[in-house]
């Protein structure tokens, strides 16, 4: 859609975009330029140049089974979280969907966990999921041993899953509901009395309906995966035990920060980038498409 | 609905009903275990009925990570970044639906890209970038010998330099560089009726008197869910503020929140720890509550 009116000064109109493009050629193309360049050349944490070395950082870091390792877990940690986050938001967002007595309140509520910070919430899931307090406590009292996030890798994987999954079933919530209620209310209401019974009508109408939010849903959730999980795992595990929850994001961080180690931590960057640039297009391509739905 | 399904309405409210308990259990937890001493809080399992500690460990937990400048700082933050997103989206947003020039899609594809990349990828190099925010133009001016030239004819050699590191404008500009909203003023943008814009020329008004009298008064809804969505966005950010903000007069709430981690080995102070969580959950809920309306809408609208 084009504007037929527009204004004539076009000097007048590069103006008003030029705040935009100064910050975004400081802050954006610059370092993602900057990351490319270091990612081909071994920086030298204090200085004194860099040494071109083409595509070796990319080589000894895919020769690093701790990457490798990196990689698994992002993986496992973006498959679980988002079909958990996704399947529980689905089915209360359909049931909401039935509007019933309260299911204003649900509405309401289900939304918050959207709105708190990463930290926080795996901050009160540390707690929750503690050992030794609070409520795994009480199972570990019945069963010594049965849960230990802090020893036990797949117990940590299972935190941090729980953490985000919690945040996010909110956040697909919100879409979902959306989506449903914009199915036309007579549409469900007709194949009901034809007589087919909610099962039915979820499998053959309402569901076909949603399935771009769907595929909307889960890039968004897989990409958020990749970089909201920073907070999460800082504070819950901080990358532990014996690297089971080193999430990609988290070892560049701990690559580039404390390890110092510059050029790997770029080369990871602009591998993330690309997997991230990869389920963007995806995404853009398919809001497109269903652009044309409207 | 058309029909009668008792069985299934009571499965659907027990269901609900679960996930209700589930979101808001994680809630009620930090405010009770907020309220134990040292000892409850560590029972096995702990008590859910309200200790009598709440504001001892609130005190406690506001002074030890030092809650109130932080608090400050997170909000400088978020106002910050959100105010920002709102005036430059909607100024590009305004150039690139109203003007006409050479280069006006290149400009809005440079815009789009930057969706794609969050910060947290390009989180190294844009610490250095923050570092010395000239370096970009210090390297242009270097790459292209114009460093030289000038150093030839004036003697005096150019070493731009300018530090964010620990500075408000640090913690926000770089947030502010993506275009988030810029599509949701775009998408605003092109359903004004051309009618507007033509009266308005009509009537003798240039582009930056139309812009201020007339887009942005009708574009309230939008600032509201933009604005809304950014605050909240910006006060949860904890990578970049923990990055940047390596001495403590500008650290925010949210990433002071690690001080409270009970130690291995040392004193469980779960209580304290929980107490800290609420102070640091509840600003973002606040707004979320408050502007649930807003929150909602730009969440859809803006697609993110």
């Amino acid at each position: 859609m084009e504007k037929r009116v527009t204004f004539s000064r076009w000097s007048i109109g590069i103006l008003f975009a030029v705040p935009q493009l100064l910050l975004i050629f400081t802050f954006f193309y610059w370092p993602a330029g900057q990351a490319v360049y270091w990612s081909l050349t071994l920086q030298q944490p204090w200085g004194g140049g860099n040494i071109w070395v083409g595509l070796d950082n990319f080589r000894s870091i895919l020769a690093n089974t701790d990457y490798w390792n990196s990689i698994t877990a992002s993986l496992i940690f973006a498959g679980i979280s988002t079909g958990l986050a996704m399947v529980i938001a689905l089915v209360l967002a359909t049931l909401t969907d039935r509007q019933l007595a309260g299911s204003r309140l649900y509405r309401v509520v289900l939304i918050w966990p959207y709105g708190i910070a990463a930290p926080a919430l795996a901050m009160a899931f540390r707690f929750i999921l503690a050992p030794e307090a609070g409520f795994m406590a009480a199972v570990n009292k019945v069963w010594p041993g049965f849960w230990d996030p802090g020893l036990n890798g797949a117990d940590a994987m299972a935190s941090v899953i729980i953490a985000f999954s919690w945040k996010y079933v909110g956040y697909n919530f919100i879409f979902f509901l959306a989506a449903l209620q914009a199915i036309p209310r007579s549409l469900v209401e007709a194949a009901a009395m034809d007589g087919s019974g909610v099962l039915r009508r979820f499998r053959d109408i309402q569901f076909p309906l949603i399935t771009p939010t769907i595929f909307f849903l889960l890039v968004i959730n897989i990409t958020e995966s990749f970089q909201d999980s920073f907070g999460i795992v800082d504070i819950m595990t901080a990358g532990g035990p014996a690297n089971a929850t080193n999430l990609m994001v988290y070892k560049i961080y701990s690559d580039g920060f404390k390890g110092l180690d510059y050029s790997g931590a770029a080369a990871q960057s602009i591998i993330l980038m690309l997997l991230i640039i990869v389920l963007t297009i995806f995404q853009f391509r398919f809001i497109e498409r269903r652009v044309h739905y409207k | 609905m058309v029909e009668r399904t008792p069985i299934l309405n009571l499965f659907t409210h027990l269901i609900l009903f679960v996930g209700f308990a589930f979101c808001v259990a994680p809630f009620i937890i930090v405010a009770i275990a907020a309220s134990h001493n040292l000892k409850d809080v560590n029972d096995v399992p702990m008590s859910l009925l309200p200790g009598s500690d709440f504001w001892v460990n609130i005190k406690a937990a506001w002074t030890t990570a030092d809650l109130g400048p932080k608090l400050f700082n997170s909000f400088i933050m978020a106002a910050g970044v959100a105010a920002g997103k709102v005036i430059i989206s909607a100024l590009t947003a305004f150039s690139i639906v109203y003007f006409r020039y050479p280069g006006r899609m290149l400009i809005f594809w440079l815009i789009f890209v930057t969706l794609m990349l969050p910060l947290e990828v390009r989180i190294v190099p844009t610490y250095a970038v923050v570092a010395n925010v000239m370096s970009p133009y210090q390297a242009i001016l270097d790459v292209t010998g114009l460093s030289w030239l000038i150093e030839k004819v004036s003697g005096v050699q150019v070493a731009l330099s300018l530090g964010l590191l620990n500075s408000y404008t640090g913690l926000i500009m770089p947030l502010i560089a993506t275009a988030t909203g810029t599509f949701l003023y775009r998408q605003f943008f092109l359903t004004v009726p051309d009618e507007l814009t033509e009266a308005a020329r009509m009537d003798g008004a240039g582009a930056l008197r139309f812009f201020i009298d007339i887009l942005l008064p009708s574009s309230r809804n939008n600032m509201a869910a933009l604005g809304t969505i950014m605050f909240l966005w910006a006060w949860n950010q904890y990578l970049w503020p923990l990055l940047i903000t390596t001495d403590a007069s500008h650290a925010t709430a949210v990433t002071e929140l690690k001080q409270l981690i009970p130690n291995v080995g040392g004193i469980p102070e779960w209580n304290i720890a929980m107490a800290g969580t609420l102070i640091v959950m509840l600003p973002p809920l606040v707004v979320v509550v408050a502007m649930q309306r807003w929150f909602v809408r730009g969440l859809i609208a803006t697609e993110k």
